[in-house]
Parts: structure tokens; C-alpha cells; sequence
């Protein structure tokens, strides 16, 4: 392509970046690096410099062979990059539901007091501080991520924090971890545990202790059973996929395997980013080889020559233990050519989100939805067939190999096989991540972790994140399973469960949902661009009570706003985003013009 | 397109009529040929759809949501229904949507769609009510050629993709920023003349609101001149090269205010160059 790049140079250090990424510039090579790796070139270039100048991205868009107002584009969408200057360190602070509770606001106005106000995302500002939307970190809130740029960048999720350690942390020279809890999760004493039989309990950087603890089973016994028995048992085991959609895995497998086209892949999705969930966190950063062993395991069933597990960028342990697995597993022959002497070759990359809600960027473009159909098994990455499967998901896959498929469907529901991971946060006694059996009540897991705390009484529970639905006290007897929430009206969703009680205010509780879907719209169509907009608009207008009889017109209004967002939204976000909003407007009925707080 | 042969037409219902349609089509084809009329506005034939504004969606049985009926193709037996009352609902919330956040004054397709489907912006925000959010925003005026009005871009996709690979390859614009703050942009916001825009003007022929547009049009209409019922269009083949593009010049009182190209051209599909599209100021230069 004939580009035309305006004269601002890359500094040495972003040259130096974008290097160690993509290897010395050389002018007689015939070829560039693939586009795809237009996303890690500039987050190679944001972590050393802490910003995106004019001439890191004329270097990057020269090296990858694409127009600078595209990669500009691409860079704006990202909320982890920034396109103006910025200090080396950031504090992002968790302005979601859960954290909230917890004193975000609080926590927020400290820093206002102390350091200005917040940077707002792709506007210039050198305030070293902005607010975030969910980091997945909702039992152990209020969370800061913390970033500092430089020649060794860092990145440290800061928990349960206060006001003083995220000034220590932005004004230091380094990040040192604060001391805080090490509660991997609440179970850590139960033995029937499957998906975190490890978390906690093994060291998760080291292979062999993965293997003393049960690893690598499952690969040596797929290759036995081959692909087709790998398959078989997967459809027997009835495993529906974790992420929210419920889609029959085998289904989606059986289609890639049967895909003519050549190469098939294998994507991983680990950008969870529905408020309130954070399980593929904990399984990525306490048993990080599970997921190498999984993906290794599901390659093989599907025809997967390569893998790519997306992970949040908001996750810098997960990513940094998830590095060490693959490292690791490679080094000693479960990933690369020939695994466990077979001819079977499949080899992974890691690559970070940058702080959206989607997960269509491993290409390089802006994080956009694809009309589907072509579904991604037949058109996924690259335009050939792909596995898209989440964390969790793929975590069930080394047990339905070993055990078998009957085995797997023998627990939970006829209909919802299998156990589930659920993130329980807010107003609970034992936040953290729970598995159970699928089809256990609402409030025999409500009473696992706690329940609400002494005098309080449960006002609502917020199941499926942000994309969810409200439930109440009259629910406790409502089974988690997938037909029970659906008939039920509501849905499992990632498996985020929070737990609002009578100290909430449900109207706060709204509006940040309204402001979440406005914040993460991507802004391609119509329907969500302007809805959410409009949506947000309109229920401030509700619950500020303002005179006058508009509120029965308001409110039918925002049911067509809705009805429109989820009939006519290209992805799911916009069809759901006024899911949970919908939901809490009928149980909260007719909420006071000035809640109680 | 190819006539289809019999073997590779199937059947689909189309508001409860049964019809064979050729198995490459797309709902919006189906309904075409079947004289069912679906509105459009990202679309534009011969550009591969963008499904963004989401104003021609139908409701498909077995479907959860309505889908797009430019981009979707027809599979045997899809029972399609056109006029529903949820396919009603979504377009006049589109058209509310559109209507309340961008100036479509110079897009009389999407004022017709909003009389239509009865789509009442006024709702969103009126004398008594906040104001709406809206894409209001200072008229970019950077060249001598054309001008960027962004206060009336309902982000098609239109024109990045005729600037990219659909058409001129030059990838000059492109969506920026995110959500409701997304917009057509450079890099870096730079003015035109230092982007890589090459000034072919396609941008502006597929433009369907106004948003792109000559900066004579601009001028004369914010001077109260330009008045398409005193204007006449005639065809000719562009001057300057040997490709033989179709020219229509529109001329108002003698003098050419803008050139286009036919959409349906079989040379140009509606494109042309920066001399076709804007190399006629010299046929009426003053010191001629």
C-alpha cells in the first residue's frame, strides 16, 4: 500500500518497542507482519511510553503496511490506549456496581482532592488517574489497576485498596504489591470441587505440580480416544458453553472439525468483562496449565493447527501466569509440533484486549461485531473456521475426556450438565467464586457464601452481570440452571451473581447500568449507538422525579427504547442492554424520587 | 447477476406469499424482486453491506432478533415478514434514534422514513425537556473542493469504505473514538490536504445525508442560492482520459454547481477522480 505518513518520527524508545514486538525494520523485506499485530504493536508502544504519539503510530502503520487514519482509528477504540500524553503511572479506578458499594465513590473523591480531576478516556489530560468500568475484581473491591509505563512497564491490580495506596502507587518509583488478602476462594476446604480442585492448592507456575495434582491426563487420553472419540464424548457429556450464550460446545466443535476450509483455529476467550464476573481471572491465574491442557485437547478434536487465548487486558497476573503455562508446556513438548510424540502439532499466542467489551480485535480492527451469519465456524478469525470458546468451558473439557461424557451429564440438571462457577459479590458475608452443581438453588448458594450481612435484609440479586436480570427474596428457591432461569424469565449469563441488600440504592444501581452500556457501546449501529444514549437520558429524567405527568410516557418510552436495542442491535450488548435495567424498573416499581442511600 | 437457472432457486415466504427467488440472494433482493419495498440507508448497491443503521430489518421465523435483510441471504423456506408490528417498532425507533441526534435536512430519504414510520424525535427532548444528546459540531471546511459537515453524519460506513478497499483504496478516513463520540476521521483529526486524501470525491457520491458534500453545494445553499428546481442535469463522458467515465453536471443558471456519476454505471459505479469530479471550475472561469 502507498502510504502517506505525515513527518512526525518515532522517539528511539518507541522504535525500541515496537521492535522488540515485531523484530528490526528491514526495508528489502518483501513482506510485513500481519496486520493482527497491529493491537500488541500499540500496546507494545503505550506500556513504554504511556501514550500513542503521532510518530509511533506513523512507525507502527510503516511496519505493518496499514493507513494511519485506520490504525487511528483502531487505537481510539481501545480504552487502554491513549492518543494524547499521559503521566507514566495511571490509576484506573472501578466506578461498577460492586465496587461502588465498597467505596469507589469515596475512593474516587480522595483522589479528586489529591491529584485533580479524572482523566477522561482519548481526551488529552495529565491527570494521573480515571475511572474504569468493571475490572473483574468484585470480591475483593474497591480495585485500582495501576499501570506504569516505562522500559520494564508495570501493572498491578491494587484490591480492597484505599485512597493511600493508589497515591503511593502512582507517585512511587515502582509498584510493589500492598499487602492484602490471599483468599484464593471461599471453598479452598471442600473436596468434591472440580473446575478449582487446584485453585489454591497448587503452584501455579510450576508444570510438575500440575501434574502431581492431576494434570496432563486428559491430552495423553485424547489422543488415545482420537479426534472423533474426543468428540463423542464431549457431545454425551451435553456441556453448553460458559460465557453467556449456552451454545452446545459439541455443536460448535463438531462443525470446525467437519470445516473443509484449511487452517482451522482455536480461540480462547478471556476478555470477561460483564460486570461482576471474574472466574476466568481466578481459573487463569490459579490454574493456568488447565487451560493449556484444554486448549490442547480441544485443537486436537476440532483440527486446530493454532490457538489464541484473548485475555483481558485489565488481567496482568492472569496474563503473566498464563505466559509462564505456555512456556512452559511448550518446553517440555505439550504444545509445538509432535505433542507427546504424536504427529500432532498445535501451538498457542497470548494476546492482551485493551479495555473493550468485545472480542473481535485479534485481527487488528477496531473491536467491532461481525454480522453474523457466517457464524465463526464456518468465517471466524481470519475468515476460516474457529472454535470460540470461554475460559470455563474449555476448563470442563481435561474431566469430560478422562471420566467421560455420561460422567459429566450424570452431574447437575438433564438439561444443564455439569457444575458451574459463580461469582458471588456485593453484599454478602463470603464474596468470592463458587462452584456447585448446576440446578442448586439461588439461596442454598446465597447461604454458601453468607448471605447478607447481620440486620440487613436481601433486596435484590443482579444474576448474569450487566446483560442479566434482577431476582428477589421471593427467588430463593429459583434453580441455577439453564432451563430453570430461562422459564423463570431471567438467565445464568456469565455467572455473575450480586447481591444487593437494603442499604442499596436501587436507583444508583440503574443509572450506573445505563452509563455501562453507553460507555461500552462500540457505536456501529444505530440501534445501540444512540439507544443506550437515549436510554441513559430518559431514566435520569424518571428517577430525578421531575414534575409533571411524564413518567407513565417515560416509561413507555423506555420499553420501546429497549424493544428496539434488542431486536434490531447487531451484538449482544446492545441486546441486553436494557435487560437488567428493564428488570429493575418492574421490581423496584415506583422508586422514591430521592433514595435512600 | 447471472440469471439464475431453475435449479438454483428456492422457495421463501414473503409476507405470507410464497415466492422462488434465486438461492444467492439477499432478503433485501428477495423483497425487491418481489416489489416489497424495505428501507435502506447504509446500504448502496454494488458496496458490500455495512448492516450499521439497522433500518431495513425483518423478522425471521425462528429468529430471536430481526436481522438485517441487506446483508442476510436467503435460505429455502425462511418465512419472512416485511411489516410487522416489531419490524415497524424498530425502524421508527431507528429513524427517532437518527432524527433527535444528527440534522438530516439534506437527507430527504431519511425524512421520509421518519414521516413514515411515524418516528416522533421530539420525544428524546423538546422546549420543556434536557436536551438530547446530539452530534452537533462546527462544519469542517479544509480545502478548497469539498467540505465535512459532521452534524449530519449518520456513520454509514459509506464513505470510509468507498475510500478504502471498496472503491479507491486510498484508506485517507476512517471511524474514530467509540460509541456515541464515533466519527469519521483522519489521523489525528489532520486537515484533508495533509491526509491521505486524494480527492477523488467518492466519499461525497456515496454520502446519503449531506455530511460530504461539494463545497459549491455548501456555499450556495448557506447563501440561500443553490435551488435544484432551477437545476438540469446532462449527461456527457468525462474529458480527460481515455477510460470514458459517465459525467452528469448540474447546472444551475448556466453555471455547473456539481458532477456525479451514475450509481448503476457500468464504468464507473458511481466513482469517478478528483478531475472528473471536480476539474470543471476552468469551463467557467472568469478570466476565460
Amino acid at each position: 500500500m502507498d502510504l502517506r505518513l505525515s513527518t512526525a518520527r518515532e522517539s528511539a524508545a518507541e522504535r525500541e518497542a515496537v521492535d522488540a514486538l515485531l523484530g528490526a525494520e528491514d526495508r528489502e523485506a518483501s513482506n510485513n507482519p500481519g496486520r493482527d499485530l497491529l493491537l500488541p504493536a500499540l500496546l507494545a508502544v503505550q506500556s513504554r511510553a504511556g501514550w500513542v504519539s503521532e510518530g509511533a503510530l506513523n512507525y507502527i502503520c510503516r511496519r505493518l503496511d496499514v493507513a494511519p487514519a485506520d490504525a487511528y482509528g483502531v487505537a481510539g477504540f481501545y480504552r487502554m490506549l491513549s492518543l494524547t500524553p499521559r503521566p507514566p503511572a495511571m490509576a484506573y479506578v472501578c466506578e461498577d456496581l460492586v465496587c461502588r458499594l465498597k467505596g469507589s465513590e469515596d475512593l474516587c473523591l480522595e483522589l479528586e482532592r489529591r491529584l485533580g480531576p479524572p482523566t477522561q478516556p482519548h481526551r488529552p489530560g495529565n491527570s494521573p488517574w480515571q475511572r474504569s468500568a468493571c475490572l473483574g475484581q468484585c470480591d475483593r473491591a474497591p480495585a485500582v489497576l495501576v499501570t506504569r509505563a516505562g522500559v520494564d512497564p508495570e501493572q498491578l491490580s491494587m484490591l480492597e485498596t484505599n485512597p493511600s495506596q493508589v497515591l503511593t502507587a502512582v507517585e512511587g518509583r515502582s509498584l510493589s504489591p500492598p499487602p492484602g488478602t490471599d483468599r484464593k476462594i471461599p471453598q479452598l476446604d471442600q473436596k468434591a470441587l472440580r473446575l478449582l480442585r487446584r485453585v489454591g492448592r497448587v503452584d501455579p507456575s510450576s508444570l510438575s505440580d500440575y501434574c502431581k495434582h492431576g494434570g496432563y491426563r486428559a491430552l495423553p487420553h485424547a489422543l488415545h480416544l482420537g479426534p472423533e472419540g474426543v468428540l463423542r464424548e464431549v457431545a454425551t457429556s451435553g456441556l453448553l458453553g460458559r460465557g453467556g450464550a449456552a451454545f452446545p460446545t459439541a455443536r460448535k466443535w463438531e462443525a470446525v472439525a467437519n470445516a473443509k476450509a484449511k487452517t482451522h483455529y482455536l480461540v480462547c476467550n478471556a476478555d470477561e468483562s460483564e460486570p461482576g464476573t471474574f472466574k476466568d481471572r481466578v481459573l487463569l491465574e490459579e490454574d493456568p496449565f488447565a487451560l493449556v491442557e484444554a486448549m490442547a485437547v480441544s485443537a486436537f478434536a476440532t483440527g486446530c493447527e493454532h490457538g489464541y487465548v484473548y485475555i483481558r487486558g485489565e488481567y496482568p497476573l492472569a496474563a503473566e501466569r498464563l505466559a509462564i503455562a505456555v512456556a512452559q508446556a511448550r518446553a517440555n513438548g505439550f504444545l509445538g509440533a509432535r505433542i507427546l510424540g504424536s504427529e500432532f502439532a498445535f501451538d498457542l499466542e497470548i494476546r492482551q484486549g485493551a479495555g473493550a467489551y468485545i472480542c473481535n480485535s485479534l485481527e487488528g480492527y477496531r473491536g467491532e461485531p461481525r454480522t453474523k451469519p457466517p457464524f465463526p465456524v464456518i468465517s471466524g478469525l481470519f475468515r476460516k473456521p474457529t472454535v470460540i470458546n470461554n475460559v470455563e468451558t474449555l476448563a470442563n473439557i481435561p474431566d469430560i475426556v478422562l471420566e467421560g461424557g455420561k460422567a459429566f451429564a450424570s452431574l447437575g440438571t438433564k438439561d444443564s450438565t455439569g457444575t458451574r462457577l459463580f461469582c458471588l459479590s456485593g453484599c454478602v458475608r463470603r464474596p468470592g467464586l463458587y462452584e456447585v452443581p448446576l440446578g442448586t438453588t439461588l439461596g442454598a448458594l446465597l447461604d454458601m457464601a453468607g448471605s447478607v450481612p447481620e440486620g440487613r435484609t436481601l433486596l435484590a440479586v443482579l444474576l448474569g452481570g450487566a446483560a442479566g436480570s434482577f431476582v428477589g427474596p421471593e427467588d430463593l428457591a429459583l434453580p441455577l440452571s439453564f432451563e430453570g432461569t430461562r422459564a423463570a424469565g431471567t438467565s445464568l449469563g456469565s455467572g455473575a451473581v450480586m447481591v444487593f441488600d437494603d442499604t442499596v440504592n436501587p436507583k444508583e444501581l440503574m443509572l450506573r447500568l445505563a452509563a455501562f452500556f453507553r460507555e461500552e457501546s462500540c457505536g456501529q449501529c444505530v440501534p445501540c449507538r444512540v439507544g443506550t444514549v437515549r436510554q441513559e437520558e430518559v431514566l435520569q429524567r424518571i428517577l430525578r422525579g421531575e414534575k409533571g405527568s411524564r413518567k407513565q410516557e417515560d416509561l413507555a418510552l423506555l420499553s420501546e427504547i429497549s424493544q428496539a436495542m434488542r431486536d434490531a442491535s447487531i451484538c449482544g450488548l446492545g441486546q441486553t442492554a436494557a435487560s437488567a435495567i428493564q428488570s429493575g424498573l418492574a421490581r423496584f416499581g415506583d422508586l422514591p424520587a430521592e433514595g435512600k442511600r | 447477476m447471472k440469471p439464475a437457472t431453475p435449479s438454483s432457486m428456492i422457495e421463501i415466504t414473503l409476507d405470507t406469499i410464497r415466492r422462488e427467488v434465486p438461492h444467492q440472494f439477499t432478503l433485501l433482493q428477495a423483497c425487491r424482486s418481489a416489489g416489497i419495498e424495505v428501507p435502506t440507508l447504509c446500504f448502496l448497491d454494488g458496496m458490500t453491506p455495512a448492516s450499521a443503521c439497522r433500518i431495513c430489518m425483518v423478522e425471521v421465523e425462528g429468529s430471536r432478533v430481526l436481522v438485517p435483510a441487506c446483508s442476510r441471504q436467503v435460505e429455502r423456506g425462511m418465512v419472512v415478514r416485511t411489516d410487522s408490528e416489531r419490524v415497524r417498532l424498530a425502524r421508527r425507533m431507528v429513524m427517532e434514534f437518527l432524527a433527535s441526534s444528527v440534522d438530516l435536512s439534506l437527507a430527504p430519504g431519511a425524512q421520509e422514513y421518519v414521516n413514515r414510520y411515524g418516528a416522533r424525535p421530539e420525544r428524546y427532548g423538546s422546549k420543556d425537556l434536557p436536551a438530547p444528546a446530539t452530534v452537533a459540531q462546527p462544519v469542517k471546511v479544509d480545502n478548497d473542493l469539498y467540505v465535512r459537515d459532521l452534524s449530519r453524519c449518520i456513520l454509514c460506513y459509506r464513505c470510509v469504505d468507498a475510500c478504502g478497499e471498496e472503491a479507491q483504496n486510498t484508506f485517507a478516513i476512517s471511524v474514530a473514538g467509540r460509541g456515541f463520540d464515533a466519527r469519521i476521521a483522519t489521523e489525528f483529526d489532520r486537515p484533508l490536504p495533509d491526509s491521505a486524501c486524494v480527492f477523488c470525491g467518492n466519499c461525497i457520491g456515496v454520502c446519503p445525508t449531506g455530511a460530504l458534500i461539494f463545497k459549491s453545494e455548501h456555499e450556495m445553499r448557506r447563501d440561500g442560492s443553490w435551488d435544484e428546481s432551477r437545476q438540469t442535469q446532462t449527461d456527457t463522458i468525462c474529458p480527460y482520459c481515455g477510460v470514458g467515465c459517465a459525467l452528469t453536471l448540474h447546472v444551475q443558471d448556466n453555471r455547473i454547481v456539481k458532477a456525479t456519476s451514475p450509481q448503476d454505471h457500468t464504468v464507473t459505479g458511481g466513482h469517478l477522480c478528483i478531475k472528473g469530479r471536480f476539474g470543471w471550475q476552468f469551463v467557467q472561469a472568469p478570466e476565460k
